[in-house]
C-alpha cells in the first residue's frame, strides 16, 4: 500500500495552528506517511512535527467557509488547526482519520525512521536475560535459566529464556505451564540480594470449578521456599474476582493444595474499567469551566487516585512481606500481564536501589513489561481522547509510571532520574520513532524482525547529551529500602501529565533551572575548593624539598 | 506541649490498657495518652479542661515566657516593625493623602489603630459623620497605596443603611476618596460577602451601599462566607482526614464537601479583583464585609501581596501581617479563643489567609522570600501564645495589657531564625520582572495543604525534602565561597614568599562542611514506620497493630509535672 493513496491533499496555506500558552503560528500544513507538519517558513520560529500514530482523534467544526481541525493526542495534548477551504479541510481530516489509523505494524514509522544521531550502545542488545542472569548467579546459584520456551511453544508470551529454581526441570515447567493461564508458569521477577527472598510472577492456576490440581506447578513454586518456611501469594484480584473466574476456568491456589503458602486478595481493577478511568479523569482535567466543587467530584469519579493507591499499596505489601517479613511472594492476577507486573515492578523500584539509576530503570521496563509480554501494543493503541470502543486498551502502563512518580515525588534524591524521562518513557509507550514498545510480546517483536530492522529507544536515551538532561540533579545513592507514604493525602495527581498542557508551567520550569543552578554551582565551588587544597598541599610537600638543601 | 496551644480533650471510654486521652491541638496536632489508672486520667482530664482554658490573660504563657533577654533587645524586638515608616514606604501621607490624628485617643473607633490616613480632603466632621454610618465606627481609611497609579485600597466595615437610610458625610467621604485618585473617575466598592447575606443585614439596619446614591462607584459582591461557614468547613475536614486509614474516595469526597478549597479560591479570586482593579485600571477599590475586620482583612492583604513584591519579602511579610491583621483590629483573641470565650467567635480566617498565601507560592516558586516553614511557624505562634503579638482583639486592648513592656515579639524570634525560613528558589529578579503576580485560579491550582493540616503525621511527609537539600546547598555554597578566597589567599601568599614556613589552615573546618553531608531524612526505610500496606495479619504476622496511634503511656508523676 502506497501512503500517497491515503493523503488527499499533502499540502495547504495560510493554515493556523493554536496550542494552549503559545502563540498561533501561521503557516503551511503537509502530510507525508507518518507526520503532520506545520511550517511557519520563517526564521526563529520552531515547526510543529507531529507523528500520525500520536493522533488518538480529531473533531472538525466549520464557520463559513473556515474549517477547523482539533486534533487530540495520544500525549494528552490538543492543537487545533484553522484550514481555510471546506474542501481541504475536510480532504485533511479524513487522510489524518486514515493515516492515524493504520492497523499494519510494518507500515509504522519505526521501520522508515534513520537515527540522525550515532549510536554508541544498541539499546536492542542492552538489556538481554542472559545477562541480567549473569548478575542473578553472582548472587545465588539456586536459579538456572531455562530455554524450555526457546521456541515460544510453552508460553508465548514469555521471552525465550527465563530464570526458574535450578532442580525444577524443564518438563515440570511444561507441565506448570498448562495449569497456568496463557502458559505463564511461576518465573522468577526478582532476587532481593539482603536475604535471599525472591518475588515471583506468574498467570492465575486454570483450578476451574471442580478444583483441579498440579503437583508439578506445586513443585515449581515449593522448590523456591527456604526449608520450613512459608510464602505470600499475593493475587491482585479480590476473593469475588477470583472465585468467579473459577468459572471459566481459572482460579485460584486453594489452602489444601498450598499449604505452605498464604493467600492475600487485593483490588487491583482490570483494563477496560482503568481505560474508562482515565478517559474520565482527561475529560475532567481538561475542563476549564468547573468550579472547584464539581473538579473534586469529577476528580473522585475518576478513580484514577483510587486506582494509583490500591496499585502502590499492593506492589509495598509485596515488598513488606519479601524485606521484612524475609517470606517469597508469588504475584498473579487473571492473565499476569498487567496488575501482576505494576505489583512487581513496583515493589522492585521499592526495594531495588538499583531500579532507580536510568538504566536501571530501563532494564526494569524491559524486564518486567517488555519481556514479561505486557501487550504494549493492544494497550496503548488508543490514549484518552479515543471515540472508538475500547478493544484491549489500558493505561496499565501509565499507572505504574504514575506510581513510579508518587515515589519519586516522596523521595526526590533517591532516583537518579528526573519526572521528565517518565514522561517521556509514557509518549513513547503510546507513540514513537523507536520500535522498542512495538508488538505484544518478545515472540512478536522477534517475528517483526524489530531489532534488525527499527532502533530501540534506549539507543537514542543512553547518550551523554540525553542523560544529562535526564538526569535528576538532586540524585544522591540511597542503598536503603525506600516505603512510600500510600495515604491518600500523600497522594498527588501527576500534573506532569494530566495537566501539561492545561498549565503555564513557565514558573515552576524556571524554578527548576534555578535549583539546577544551584546544584551545578555546588558541585564547581566543591570541584575548586579541592583542586586548591590539592595544590596547596603539593606546595607543602614541595617546599621542604626546595628548603632542605 | 503548651497548654494554650491544646483546643479539646476528649475522654474516651475504658479499655484494657487503660484510659484513652486525646487532645487536638490547634496546630493540628492530635495526641493520644494512655493513662492506667481511670482516677488519675480524669485527674488529668479536669487540670487540662480548666488549663486550656485561661480566663484572664495573666494566665496566658506569653506572660512568663523568658527567653533570657534584657529589657532593651525586647525593646529593640517590639520596634522591627514599624508601620509609620510602612506608609511612608508606600508614599504616603502625599498631596493626596494625609494622616489624621482623629483617632489618637481611640474615641471615634475603639477597633482601629491610632494612625489612620484619609484623603486629604475628608476633613473631621466628615470622617466622624461618616464613622457613625459604618458599623462598629470603622470607616473608610487607607491601607495599601498603589504608588504607580496613585490608586488607593481603603477598608471599612458595612454601611448602616437598612433599607432606605443614607449618610451625606459618609457619601462624601467616598467621594473623597474617588477625587484622592486622578486616573479613574469610579471607585470600586468591594462588598465581600454574599450578596443574600448583605441583603440579610439590611432588616438588622445594616447592609451595603446603594448605588444610587453615591456618585462613582461600582458596586460588587464577592461572595466569601461568613466565620461560622469557614469554621464548620475546616472542622468538617479535620474529621475526614483524621479518619483513620481514610480511602482515596473518602478522601477526595470529604475535601469536596467541606467546601473548604472553595473558600480558599473564593479569597484568592477577590484578591485577584482587587489587584486587577488597582493595577489595570487604577482604580481605588473600597473593601469591607460586616464588621470589616475577618473577609475584608484577608482580601486587602491578599491583593497588596499580590501587588506589591515587598510583602512577598520575611520583613515584608511581617509587615503586612502587623498591618492588615494585628493593626486593624482582626480579633485574634476570639478568633484563636485565646481565653475562654464564645465557641461561635472562634474562625480559622487567619488560618485560610496563610493558606492561600500558600498556595500562591506553589504557583510562584520564585516569587517569595520565605518558604512555606515561615507560613508554620506563624501559624504555630498565633496560637502558642508565646509571644505579645497576636494576644488581644485590637490595639487599645494591646496598649491596655501593656504588651510591649511584659511580653516578648513574635517578629524579633522569627527574624533572629531568618535562615530557617528562606526559600532557597526566591529570586529578586523574578520580582522585579513580575512585580504583580497574577495567578490561575482554576479549580486544579488548589491543593490540600499536607503540612498544615498534618505538619505531625511524619508518615505521611516526603522522605526527603528538595527545600531542605537545596537550602543547605546554597548555605554550603556560602561557606565553600569564603574558603576559596580564602585559599586563594594563602596560594598567592604562598607563590610570593616560598620561604616562608608559616601557614595558615585556612578554612579547614569550612571545606569540611562542604563535603555533601546529605542527610536521607529519616534515613528513609530502617525506621520502622506507623504504617501498614494490608492485610498481614493471622499466624505469622507481626505488623497488624501498626495502624494504632502512637501510644504513649504516661505515670500519673510525670504528668503531673507538665500540668
Amino acid at each position: 500500500m502506497e501512503f500517497a493513496e491515503l493523503i488527499k491533499t499533502p499540502r495547504v496555506d495560510g493554515v493556523a495552528l493554536h496550542r494552549p500558552f503559545m502563540p498561533t503560528v501561521e503557516g503551511t500544513l503537509c502530510l507525508t506517511g507518518h507526520h503532520l507538519i506545520l511550517s511557519s517558513r520563517q526564521d526563529n520560529t520552531e515547526e510543529l512535527w507531529l507523528l500520525h500514530s500520536n493522533i488518538d482523534s480529531i473533531e472538525k467544526r466549520f464557520v463559513g467557509s473556515l474549517g477547523s481541525i482539533i486534533v487530540k493526542c495520544k500525549d494528552l495534548r490538543m492543537i487545533q488547526l484553522d484550514i481555510p477551504g471546506m474542501e481541504e479541510c475536510l480532504n485533511i481530516a479524513s487522510s489524518i482519520e486514515a493515516l492515524s489509523t493504520l492497523d499494519l505494524l510494518s507500515l509504522m514509522y519505526p521501520f522508515f525512521y534513520r537515527p540522525m544521531f550515532e549510536v554508541i550502545e544498541d539499546g536492542w542488545n542492552s538489556f538481554l536475560p542472559e545477562d541480567a542472569f549473569k548478575d542473578l548467579e553472582s548472587m545465588t546459584d539456586e536459579w538456572r535459566l531455562s530455554e524450555v520456551n526457546k521456541d515460544f511453544s510453552v508460553c508465548p508470551s514469555y521471552p525465550p529464556l527465563v530464570a526458574v529454581p535450578k532442580y525444577v526441570d524443564d518438563d515440570t515447567l511444561k507441565k506448570a505451564a498448562t495449569f497456568r493461564h496463557g502458559g505463564r508458569f511461576p518465573v522468577l521477577s526478582y532476587y532481593h540480594k539482603k536475604n535471599g527472598m525472591v518475588m515471583m510472577r506468574a498467570g492465575q492456576p486454570l483450578t476451574g470449578t471442580n478444583g483441579r490440581r498440579c503437583k508439578e506447578d506445586e513443585k515449581l513454586i515449593n522448590a523456591t521456599l527456604r526449608p520450613g518456611k512459608r510464602g505470600y501469594i499475593i493475587d491482585t484480584r479480590t476473593i469475588n474476582v477470583a472465585q468467579q473466574a473459577k468459572a471459566r476456568g481459572g482460579g485460584f491456589e486453594s489452602e489444601a493444595n498450598y499449604p505452605q503458602w498464604r493467600r492475600i486478595h487485593k483490588a487491583i481493577e482490570r483494563s477496560n474499567i482503568l481505560q474508562e478511568s482515565l478517559i474520565k479523569l482527561v475529560e475532567a482535567c481538561n475542563d476549564q469551566s468547573h468550579s472547584m466543587d464539581r473538579w473534586l467530584s469529577k476528580l473522585e469519579a475518576s478513580n484514577w487516585q483510587t486506582h494509583v493507591k490500591e496499585i502502590l499499596t499492593t506492589a509495598c505489601l509485596a515488598a513488606q512481606c519479601i524485606d521484612r517479613e524475609g517470606a517469597s511472594v508469588l504475584v498473579h492476577g487473571t492473565e499476569g500481564t498487567d496488575s501482576t507486573l505494576q505489583v512487581t515492578s513496583l515493589a522492585q523500584i521499592i526495594l531495588d536501589p538499583a531500579c532507580r539509576t536510568i538504566r536501571g530503570f530501563q532494564g526494569l521496563v524491559e524486564r518486567e513489561w517488555l519481556q514479561a509480554g505486557h501487550p504494549f501494543q493492544q494497550r496503548c493503541a488508543q490514549s484518552a481522547y479515543s471515540n472508538s470502543k475500547p478493544r484491549q486498551e489500558a493505561p496499565s502502563f501509565l499507572l505504574f509510571l504514575d506510581c513510579v512518580w508518587q515515589i519519586l515525588r516522596q523521595f526526590p534524591c533517591s532516583f537518579e532520574f528526573s519526572e521528565g524521562f517518565l514522561v517521556l518513557v509514557f509518549e513513547h509507550a503510546y507513540a514513537s520513532q523507536f520500535g522498542t514498545f512495538l508488538g505484544n510480546s518478545t515472540a512478536e517483536r522477534a517475528k517483526l524482525s524489530l531489532p534488525e530492522k527499527t532502533v530501540s529507544l534506549w539507543s537514542w536515551v543512553n547518550r551523554p547529551q540525553e542523560l544529562e538532561r535526564l538526569t535528576n540533579p538532586l540524585y544522591e545513592a540511597n542503598s536503603l529500602v525506600i516505603w512510600p507514604s500510600v495515604a491518600p493525602q500523600s497522594l498527588l495527581l501527576w500534573e506532569g501529565v494530566f495537566l501539561r498542557w492545561n498549565r503555564s508551567s513557565k514558573c515552576l520550569d524556571e524554578a527548576y533551572e534555578e535549583m539546577g543552578h544551584i546544584i551545578a554551582y555546588n558541585k564547581e565551588l566543591q570541584n575548586k575548593v579541592n583542586s586548591l587544597r590539592r595544590q596547596l598541599a603539593q606546595l607543602e610537600t614541595e617546599d621542604p624539598l626546595l628548603q632542605s638543601p | 506541649i503548651e497548654h494554650i496551644k491544646g483546643s479539646s480533650v476528649e475522654k474516651l471510654s475504658l479499655t484494657t490498657t487503660g484510659c484513652p486521652l486525646v487532645i487536638q491541638c490547634r496546630n493540628f496536632r492530635v495526641v493520644h495518652f494512655v493513662v492506667q489508672r481511670e482516677r488519675d486520667c480524669h485527674d488529668i482530664y479536669s487540670s487540662l479542661l480548666r488549663l486550656l482554658r485561661p480566663v484572664s490573660y495573666e494566665e496566658v504563657y506569653a506572660f512568663s515566657y523568658n527567653p533570657k533577654q534584657n529589657d532593651q533587645q525586647r525593646e529593640e524586638g517590639w520596634q522591627i516593625i514599624d508601620l509609620g515608616a510602612e506608609f511612608e514606604r508606600m508614599g504616603v501621607p502625599c498631596d493626596q493623602w494625609q494622616l489624621t490624628n482623629v483617632n489618637i485617643d481611640y474615641k471615634v473607633c475603639e477597633t482601629y489603630p491610632r494612625d489612620l490616613y484619609v484623603p486629604i480632603t475628608a476633613s473631621k466632621p466628615i470622617i466622624v459623620g461618616s464613622s457613625k454610618f459604618r458599623s462598629k465606627g470603622r470607616f473608610p481609611v487607607l491601607t495599601y497605596f498603589y504608588q504607580e497609579k496613585k490608586a488607593a485600597v481603603c477598608r471599612c466595615s458595612q454601611p448602616l443603611s437598612g433599607f432606605s437610610a443614607r449618610c451625606l458625610e459618609d457619601e462624601s467621604m467616598l467621594q473623597a476618596i474617588s477625587k484622592a485618585n486622578h486616573n479613574s473617575r469610579f471607585v470600586y466598592v468591594m462588598d465581600t460577602r454574599p450578596k443574600l447575606n448583605a441583603l440579610a443585614n439590611r432588616a438588622a439596619g445594616k447592609g451595603y451601599e446603594n448605588e444610587d446614591n453615591y456618585s462613582n462607584i461600582r458596586f460588587q459582591f464577592v461572595g466569601i462566607e461568613n466565620i461560622h461557614v469557614m469554621r464548620t468547613s475546616l472542622q468538617k475536614l479535620l474529621e475526614v482526614i483524621g479518619t483513620r486509614s481514610l480511602s482515596m474516595s473518602d478522601f477526595l469526597v470529604g475535601l469536596e464537601s467541606s467546601g473548604w478549597l472553595r473558600h480558599i479560591k473564593a479569597v484568592v479570586d477577590a484578591a485577584i479583583f482587587l489587584a486587577k482593579a488597582v493595577t489595570v485600571e487604577g482604580a481605588s477599590v473600597l473593601v469591607h464585609c460586616s464588621d470589616g475586620w475577618d473577609r475584608t482583612a484577608q482580601v486587602c492583604s491578599l491583593g497588596a501581596l499580590l501587588m506589591d513584591p515587598y510583602y512577598r519579602t520575611i520583613k515584608g511579610f511581617m509587615v503586612l501581617i502587623e498591618k492588615d491583621w494585628i493593626s486593624f483590629g482582626h480579633k485574634f483573641a476570639d478568633r484563636c479563643d485565646q481565653l475562654d470565650g464564645d465557641p461561635k467567635e472562634v474562625s480559622p480566617i487567619f488560618t485560610q489567609f496563610l493558606e492561600c498565601v500558600w498556595q500562591l507560592t506553589e504557583q510562584f516558586p520564585q516569587a517569595f522570600e520565605f518558604s512555606e516553614w515561615f507560613l508554620l511557624q506563624i501559624h504555630e505562634h498565633v496560637h502558642s501564645c508565646q509571644y505579645g503579638n497576636f494576644l488581644g482583639n485590637n490595639q487599645r486592648q494591646r496598649e491596655d495589657l501593656r504588651l510591649r513592656e511584659r511580653t516578648h515579639s513574635l517578629w524579633a524570634f522569627l527574624m533572629s531564625e531568618k535562615q530557617n525560613y528562606l526559600n532557597p528558589f526566591y529570586s529578586p529578579a523574578y520580582s522585579e520582572a513580575h512585580p504583580v503576580l497574577e495567578p490561575s485560579t482554576l479549580p486544579y491550582h488548589f491543593k490540600f495543604w499536607r503540612n498544615m493540616y498534618h505538619q505531625f503525621d511524619r508518615s505521611m511527609h516526603p522522605r526527603q525534602s528538595i527545600l531542605k537539600t537545596v537550602l543547605t546547598m546554597r548555605e554550603n555554597n556560602r561557606k565553600a565561597e569564603s574558603t576559596l578566597q580564602a585559599l586563594e589567599k594563602v596560594m598567592q601568599r604562598q607563590e610570593e614568599d616560598d620561604d616562608d614556613d608559616e601557614q595558615e589552615e585556612v578554612g579547614e573546618e569550612a571545606t569540611e562542611s562542604t563535603d555533601t553531608e546529605r542527610t536521607v531524612e529519616g534515613s528513609s526505610g530502617t525506621e520502622s514506620r506507623k504504617q501498614s500496606y494490608g492485610e498481614l495479619e493471622g499466624t505469622y504476622n507481626s505488623e497488624s497493630a501498626k495502624e494504632e496511634p502512637a501510644v504513649v503511656s504516661l505515670e500519673f508523676g510525670v504528668a503531673r509535672m507538665t500540668c
